[in-house]
């Protein structure tokens, strides 16, 4: 729908203002790919390049030189893309894009399908992009990789939004506490109940406790107390909950609650 | 400045030039004349059940008409299907059409530059069948004056014209094909459904044809256009076939190539 290819039932897209349903100009300083690059596979991959670089018109023919350079397909450039790995496919449509000298990059699952030196290429490469001052849009269900490469996330449940901001206010809204082990947990469990600034005081689910602290100080304070009281802490460490962790949370809870209802019309219509 | 028709038109040509089945469409065009020359060489027989069919022995003239009255219902629409029915869907079957649509090109020059390729493929296929008829055809049975349908002899240079001006009029049902395998390349996305398609389309209109009581529509079928060319190979020309021709192919071929447009303008361009 972005990049002007499927029509949206409901909604509109803009990019810089513009909207791609109507005109291509509107993805002007915009390129990517959507799912797998493709090309012409009895074509070479630098006469696909010129081909697009035709297609765009204007200097784009004489950016190929350095866009082969940049993904490192220069010395593969005359063979034909039927030949190619998928991993050089990904690549050669990182080239495409970079024709176009784009402001915004779309890349919908770049690391789908390679291997571990292809995905750690793949994301070099993306980060140099990015290095550069270029705004790149990844689509993945990749977690660990949009972990890894995003500032800004956007989780998206039937269509709709249902998280949009920085990584770091994801992380931080969603908390993630303490856990702490100690050499009796019954006493710990005494003293933290008592210490300000410390709640949300549970079992562990692999033992030992956990909590959320209101601050750094508030743990250093519940650390000092328990030394004194005679519980030796074996680890205490903070629980950082993972984007897969948060994922989960904001799409799978929204789904219970929708079934949440149906109890209730089924004793309404009892 | 955006590119423009003439530059997808003209990358259409190179990517047809890069594919095999190109070359199996062109290579059919002009084999087949050369096989039927060496064979009437080699048999010394002459096809006289067909109209010029007893004059291929007496000029090479003659060769290209009786190819024509041979090949025009099947063999030429399938040269041409070859290529109108895999102009889209190759795109489709390569997942290509997402690749050139986010470019800067807007969709309806994209279908102008495939509808041109498909339609200079369809031209080049006829003009090497005529060449290649008509080399072939002089070195066998020579460069003579030929018996027009009338009964009139007409000079070898004067023949030579109504050669091809007959081919040119031949290339209007053949165009017809050209967007009706447009048609189909564009709605079936897969390139074998919309060969045959296209060659079943053309087979099922000659069939109609033979049906009996249904006489009154031959005027009106697309496989009556096949030999309107006829009408150029008579003292005087009889333009009626030749002028019926344009506008009933007409009524086949722009509904077809509007049809397709529309498709391909309106149509999602998704993944499988």
């Amino acid at each position: 729908m972005m990049l002007g290819l499927i029509r949206p039932t409901a909604g509109s897209v803009r990019l810089f203002g513009r909207d791609p349903q109507t005109t291509v100009a509107a993805l002007e300083g915009v390129a990517g790919f959507v799912e797998a690059p493709s090309f012409y596979p009895y074509l070479s991959g630098l006469v696909n390049l010129e081909l697009l670089g035709s297609f765009d018109g204007g200097e784009a023919k004489q950016r190929i030189p350095e866009a082969l350079e940049t993904v490192g397909l220069s010395d593969r450039a005359k063979d034909k893309v039927g030949a190619y790995s998928h991993g050089m496919r990904q690549r050669l449509g990182i080239a495409a894009a970079l024709l176009r000298q784009p402001r915004l990059m779309l890349l919908d699952e770049p690391a789908t399908g390679l291997d571990p030196a292809g995905m750690r290429d793949m994301r070099d490469l993306i980060r140099g992009l990015s290095a550069q001052g270029m705004t790149v849009l990844l689509s993945s269900h990749l977690l660990g990789e949009v972990e890894e490469l995003c500032n800004r996330v956007a989780i998206v449940r039937k269509g709709g939004v249902a998280y949009q901001g920085s990584l770091a206010e994801l992380k931080r809204q969603a908390g993630g506490g303490y856990l702490l082990r100690t050499s009796d947990d019954d006493v710990a469990r005494r003293v933290a109940a008592a210490q300000a600034g410390i709640s949300e005081l549970r079992a562990g689910v692999e033992g030992g406790l956990t909590f959320d602290a209101e601050s750094d100080a508030a743990v250093g304070a519940l650390s000092l107390a328990l030394t004194e009281s005679g519980a030796l802490i074996t680890e205490l460490s903070p629980r950082q909950a993972s984007l897969e962790d948060l994922f989960f949370k904001l799409t799978e809870g929204e789904a219970d609650k929708a079934a949440a209802p149906q109890p209730q019309l089924a004793e309404r219509a009892a | 400045m955006n590119p423009g028709t003439l530059t997808i038109y003209r990358w259409e040509l190179r990517k047809l030039r890069a594919q095999k089945r190109t070359y199996l469409g062109l290579g059919a065009a002009a084999l087949v004349p050369i096989i039927f020359v060496v064979a009437l060489v080699v048999q010394g027989e002459s096809p006289n059940e067909v109209a010029f069919g007893k004059y291929v022995h007496d000029t090479g003239l003659a060769i290209p008409l009786v190819l024509l009255l041979f090949g025009a219902v099947w063999m030429f629409p399938l040269i041409t299907a070859l290529v109108a029915g895999d102009i889209v869907a190759s795109e489709d079957r390569n997942q290509t059409l997402k690749t050139i649509l986010t470019r800067s090109v807007e969709r309806h020059q994209v279908f102008a530059g495939k509808a041109l390729a498909t339609f200079t493929y369809a031209i080049a296929a006829i003009v090497l069948t005529g060449v290649v008829a008509l080399v072939a055809g002089i070195m066998a049975s020579g460069f003579d004056s030929i018996i027009s349908l009338s009964g009139t002899r007409v000079s070898a240079m004067e023949g030579l014209g109504l050669v091809w001006a007959s081919l040119g009029v031949y290339l209007i049902p053949i165009l017809t094909v050209a967007c009706i395998g447009l048609l189909f390349s564009t709605l079936f996305r897969n390139s074998a459904a919309a060969i045959v398609g296209t060659l079943m389309f053309s087979l099922l209109i000659q069939l109609i044809g033979i049906l009996p009581g249904l006489e009154s529509l031959h005027p009106y079928l697309l496989s009556t256009q096949y030999n309107a060319w006829q009408g150029f190979l008579r003292s005087p020309v009889d333009w009626d076939p030749i002028v019926r021709a344009a506008w009933v192919c007409s009524l086949y071929a722009l509904p077809a190539l509007a049809a397709a447009a529309l498709v391909f303008l309106r149509r999602d361009v998704a993944g499988d």
